[in-house]
């Protein structure tokens, strides 16, 4: 099993026709995710990469049934895409796209509420369960299918989290980018809740990085509900405050979201915190082990 | 996007917030001629920088005269500010605001800014105006009242009032508070602002409520739909190597270490950083070159990073997904033929073509340290400063 996509997930491209939307696209088809078309409200009725493209969200799930959307819409119009997909009923929404205005993303969040949808993102790399599905920008082929959930709030460090783990020769169940902007639609709670509930995923990989208190809120549910091996990494130890990371939400703001109280908040619910993201692969490894995992987490 | 103090306050008016009258000044002769323009005897000269803590620094003098305004304009005007938020380089004074001197009862203070964990903008308030708000925060949480609003909705009138009456506004100024705090609301959605502040928000002596500062940071993200906002940016106030970086769509931080980093991926970039550090080393810059990143890009980054003196060693660290390892190589390769590289560059590539990628470093003839993973390449640059 996995969590929030897998090989009977049917997704639509928003953004099909765009240059990035075609890309990654092709790259899932060729991963082979079931997409079944995508969405450009000045091309209905015609075809893209051999698939169909409708104008809007509500036509496309109508003809395709698809339960999950995935969002390159520019920046500026981003907002407005997302909010089509939630009021299309699709269930599960990935926003790739980086730079959405934040009150936007209030507002598409305040929509959320009450809703059947589920947004992972925006400013994510997406989901991933190998060899089934792949929603979004990141590289297909340094996963293997396995046991391992990944939860990141970053896009390359995930890659690079992964690849570890994969060289090693342990699989992933799916692996999941949360996204690095301040305001978004998963996070940690929800994903380490649902790798927790998931009896394919044996241990979780979770990266955070400084700003917010999303690592906190993880650490809280951690504490009280997580027996599965976990470890940790937050990246931006050496950030200094008052300095926007990059990423929109990667800021220590007012003394709050130093990588030091998430490490100490994560370290106290149990998890196995690495100081080096180039031992995020060892780390895990050990921790497998510890828990008479390992030829599982090989095996699979 | 940050902007002045004065350049806030012309948008506090057109939403109707009321503000002391004022001028701003670039020369001496100016401010003496603001002092004679404005009614009252008692003004206040203020250095304009894109810092708090102005007061503390000496950047903020009252004056009774029209000398005493000559001699405080002197004073300030290219002086470099020191503040708590400035760092230790501190911030050269370029521009002035002189304005009236206010008659003032009480001393508030009111900010806006999104709450991460509530999803929505916070208006925060509080009885302890004039003080750093970081320090009521530590101290004395209980002094901040909250109210949290939808964008569309706006900020409830008695949500308002609650504030308004919690930090002691007096009875006769909660009317026009409560409009107020509605309209500063109103201004941060409207404008899309990350960061509203008044401190501090005065009621007078004649019991009206004012806004004697004013400071507004903006969602870069929406300065798009905000061309008017964008012509506030003041290119003065920013370091010249992130604005070049922002040409490039480059993500460049200054920080005051010797080596320089080149990354693709803000969360890899962050990491980068902190294995240099975990190995004794101290990064000169957060550098992330994005995904698509070209030639032209990474000469760009190159320039930009090396332009910072302190640098000693350049470590190139990029995880290939969709970007591949060969593209990344050959154009670090043109990069330094381009620019002469005169300090050690350790390279690690890993990803897509990665094989490819090492082939075309070793062949190149360069002196490029290969590193094997992100362990290795940290020591190797550490090893080339110490």
């Amino acid at each position: 099993m996995s969590i929030f996509v897998n090989k009977d997930t049917k997704v639509i491209t928003q953004g099909f026709t765009g240059k990035t939307g075609t890309f990654h696209s092709e790259q899932a088809l060729e991963y082979g995710t079931q997409l079944v078309g995508g969405v450009n409200p000045k091309k209905p009725g015609t075809e893209h990469l051999g698939l169909p493209v409708y104008g809007t969200c509500a036509d496309a799930r109508e003809a395709t049934g698809c339960n999950a959307s995935v969002v390159y819409v520019p920046p500026p119009f981003a907002g407005a895409a997302i909010l089509e997909a939630i009021d299309a009923g699709i269930e599960l929404i990935v926003a790739i796209t980086e730079g959405i205005p934040v009150l936007d993303m209030v507002e598409v969040v305040e929509r959320l509420q009450g809703s059947g949808s589920r947004l992972i993102g925006p400013n994510c790399p997406g989901v991933i369960t190998p060899d089934e599905c792949k929603i979004g920008i990141m590289p297909g082929y340094i996963h293997k299918k396995g046991r391992v959930g990944v939860v990141s709030r970053s896009g390359t460090l995930t890659y690079e989290a992964v690849y570890q783990l994969t060289t090693r020769g342990i699989g992933q169940s799916t692996c999941v980018g949360i996204g690095g902007d301040p305001v978004n639609g998963t996070n940690f709670v929800d994903v380490v809740k649902a790798f927790n509930e998931d009896p394919e995923t044996d241990a979780i990989v979770m990266i955070g990085e400084i700003g917010g208190t999303a690592e906190e809120a993880g650490a809280e549910y951690i504490k009280a509900n997580v027996k599965k091996p976990m470890v940790g990494f937050i990246a931006g130890q050496t950030a200094p405050p008052g300095k926007r990371m990059g990423h929109a939400g990667a800021i220590i703001a007012g003394g709050k979201g130093t990588a030091k109280e998430k490490v100490a908040a994560l370290t106290d619910a149990g998890v196995h915190m690495i100081e080096s993201p180039a031992r995020i692969g060892a780390a895990m490894e050990e921790a497998l082990r510890g828990a008479g995992l390992l030829e599982g987490a090989l095996g699979a | 996007m940050n902007i002045h103090e004065f350049q806030g306050k012309q948008l506090f008016k057109r939403y109707g917030l009321v503000v002391p009258e004022g001028h701003e000044c670039k020369t001496v002769d100016e401010a003496v001629a603001a002092y004679e323009a404005l009614s009252t005897d008692l003004c206040v000269v203020k250095a304009q920088i894109h810092a708090g803590g102005r007061g503390k620094a000496g950047g903020v003098k009252l004056v009774k005269s029209a000398d005493e305004a000559r001699a405080a304009a002197s004073e300030i005007l290219g002086k470099t500010l020191v503040t708590h938020q400035t760092g230790a380089e501190g911030q050269e004074v370029r521009r002035l605001w002189v304005e009236e001197g206010s008659s003032i009862a009480k001393e508030y203070y009111i900010g806006i800014v999104v709450d991460r964990e509530l999803q929505q903008p916070v208006m925060m308030a509080s009885s302890e105006g004039g003080t750093e708000i970081e320090e009521v925060a530590a101290n004395t949480p209980d002094l901040i009242l909250k109210a949290a609003y939808s964008p569309k909705a706006g900020l409830d009138a008695a949500d308002a009032e609650r504030l308004a009456k919690g930090i002691g506004i007096p009875a006769e100024s909660i009317p026009e508070a409560v409009l107020f705090l509605q309209s500063l609301a109103t201004l941060f959605c409207e404008l899309d602002c990350s960061l509203a502040e008044i401190n501090p928000l005065v009621t007078t002596t004649d019991g009206s409520v004012m806004a004697l500062d004013a400071k507004l940071n903006f969602d870069d993200n929406a300065l798009f739909r905000h061309p008017d906002v964008l012509e506030l940016r003041d290119l003065d106030e920013e370091d010249p190597k992130e604005i070049e970086a922002s040409k490039y769509d480059l993500s460049y931080i200054a920080l005051d270490g010797n080596i320089g980093c080149m990354v693709n991926g803000a969360g890899l970039a962050m990491s980068t950083m902190d294995v240099i550090q975990l190995y004794g080393g101290s990064p000169a810059n957060f550098l992330d070159v994005g995904g698509g990143a070209t030639t032209e890009k990474v000469a760009a980054a190159f320039r930009i990073l090396l332009s910072d003196d302190n640098v000693k060693a350049v470590l190139v660290n990029i995880f290939g997904g969709i970007m591949k390892c060969d593209v990344i190589a050959q154009g670090v390769i043109e990069a330094v033929k381009q620019i002469e590289l005169s300090v050690p560059l350790v390279v690690r590539l890993e990803g897509t073509n990665v094989e490819l990628g090492k082939k075309l470093l070793d062949e190149s003839g360069l002196p490029i340290i290969s590193a094997d993973d992100l362990d290795d390449a940290a020591q190797k640059v550490c090893a080339t400063v110490s």
